[in-house]
């Protein structure tokens, strides 16, 4: 690929402060990021560093920001169909079944080509024998696969997935990082994964952003140059982990030292 | 076969508890009776009061009284159901009807419907439409305030899926807000229901010349004081009756809820 790349999602200069009991909150910072159509980018950093809220500005959940955020070069402007989201929890509405809790996105199909999308979507996450089923029934992974599924119908350009493993075992959670990759190499939608799991940035990002808090800015990219399905106990893996680890724990880390 | 006859003795026990302490004060008080520390008059006993019941069966007014007296809070309820539930959807959708409305119902809410009494009868006479209006407006508040409220409750987390998906409004109302407002709405159906049931009673006791009530009234003016506890437990069974069918009504539509059953 050429050095021109047509950038999918370009932020610039993107400010966002809060208000809390008088006090300015200054929740971002200066955030600058252009992501590649098709781009695989894992965005991680301590809790309240402002990953989440990155993530809802871009899905146009959040507003009241100062700065760009531009997908294909047009400014977004709320919530859009180019754009799906995967929250921490499933929030599958509990009334409706699996099928209509992926169909809920789909709007103005009728009905034979709905039902296909709605089976195609449930085949693609493994869930096709579960379309009855109603959410209380699924574990937190299937249930987060349907959340995944109903994410996908519009065929968004962009995924925007907001610690969606966060509350998963840890064996669940891995099986489910292979199963994004695979969704992504099928689909080749654009991902920005927000996580606070290092090793699930560099299993799956081609590039992870290092987020600091207070004020969240940017601190560091590091691209993951590594082949996929990347084995997590490899040397360059270990490296990459090392790396980042010490943007995190360069300063905590040494008066344990001393007390051992 | 050992695990089957414990859950027999579970059944049978529970059973006995569901039932035990009505059947001790019963016999108690006949006991009572017995021993002649009840004055009839004042207190009749449950042998006197079973047979005015027979009697009261068997000459068919007790069915009749009770055919109007539920015939009248169907109506009334009716109204109720279908007003508030339509009123309270609408509020509940919207703010700006919301603060039209909100002190308005806010206002009249606390008015029992009993001090509705003198109006109705000088607007509607003493016939059918003022115990229907009395009933409408007993039912009408707690339908409407529970379904706004449970309107309001819709999960905020579920508001955000929707707009992320571009869910149109009113696929968004009626597949995900109404339907996450029905355990509210059905408890706002059942108190409706019981406060309809016990504004017929209140309506016939001072204005009527059939119903439950008036048959309470009516054996009060005779000192037939058994056939009035007759009246009395007739009102406790039917409305036990009708929160039982409502409660079988909310389990088949609410299955996904599982609720906490106590311990």
């Amino acid at each position: 690929m050429s050095a021109t790349t047509a950038s999918n999602l370009t932020i610039e200069n993107l400010n966002k402060s809060y208000t809390v009991n008088n006090d300015e909150v200054v929740a971002l910072q200066g955030i600058d990021l252009a992501i590649r159509e098709g781009e695989f980018v894992a965005i991680v950093g301590s809790s309240g560093c402002g990953k989440s809220t990155l993530l809802r500005i871009i899905s146009g959940l959040e507003n009241g920001y100062s700065g760009e955020v531009r997908i294909g070069g047009k400014r977004i402007g709320g919530p859009g169909l180019d754009r799906g989201m995967v929250f921490q929890e499933h929030r599958l509405i509990p009334w409706l079944t699996v099928e209509q809790n992926v169909a809920f996105g789909l709007n103005g199909l009728e009905n034979g080509r709905r039902d296909t999308v709605v089976r195609e979507h449930l085949e693609l996450v493994g869930l096709a024998g579960f379309a009855k089923a109603l959410p209380h029934q699924l574990s937190g992974g299937m249930s987060q696969r349907v959340a995944i599924a109903r994410s996908l119908v519009n065929n968004p350009q962009l995924l925007l997935l907001d610690e969606p493993f966060g509350s998963l075992d840890a064996l669940t959670k891995i099986q489910l990082q292979q199963e994004i990759l695979r969704i992504w190499e099928v689909e080749r939608t654009t991902m920005v994964l927000v996580t606070h799991d290092i090793d699930e940035a560099i299993f799956l990002g081609d590039r992870v952003v290092i987020m600091s808090s207070r004020p969240g800015t940017i601190k560091k990219i590091i691209p993951v140059h590594l082949p996929r399905p990347r084995d997590r106990s490899s040397y360059d893996f270990v490296q990459i982990r090392k790396e980042i680890y010490a943007e995190f724990f360069a300063e905590a880390e040494k008066p344990f030292a001393y007390a051992i | 076969m050992a695990l089957d006859s414990t859950s027999r003795l579970q059944t049978l026990l529970h059973l006995l508890q569901y039932t035990g302490l009505s059947v001790a004060i019963i016999v108690i008080w006949q006991g009572l009776f017995h021993l002649g520390l009840l004055n009839p008059v004042l207190l009749p006993a449950p042998s006197q009061i079973a047979l005015a019941f027979w009697d009261l069966i068997k000459s068919g007014d007790l069915p009749r009284h009770i055919g109007i007296s539920v015939l009248r809070v169907l109506e009334g309820f009716g109204i109720a159901a279908v007003l508030g539930l339509g009123l309270g959807t609408a509020i509940g959708l919207s703010r700006t009807l919301d603060r039209w409305t909100d002190l308005i119902i806010q206002v009249i809410k606390p008015i029992p419907p009993i001090a509705w009494i003198p109006l109705a009868i000088l607007w509607f006479g003493i016939g059918e439409q003022s115990k229907v209006y009395i009933i409408f407006l007993g039912a009408f508040f707690p339908i409407i305030i529970n379904t706004i409220d449970g309107i309001r409750q819709t999960d905020h987390k579920f508001v955000e899926v929707a707009r992320i998906l571009a869910v149109p409004r009113f696929k968004f109302v009626r597949q995900v807000v109404v339907p996450g407002a029905l355990p509210a709405i059905m408890t706002g159906l059942r108190v409706g229901l019981m406060v309809a049931w016990m504004c017929v009673v209140a309506a016939e006791l001072i204005a009527a010349s059939s119903g439950i009530g008036y048959l309470i009234m009516d054996a009060r003016q005779l000192s037939q004081s058994d056939v009035v506890i007759v009246g009395m437990i007739t009102i406790g069974v039917i409305g036990k009756l009708m929160d039982s069918l409502i409660k079988r009504l909310e389990s088949r539509l609410i299955r996904w809820k599982v609720a906490f059953a106590g311990n």
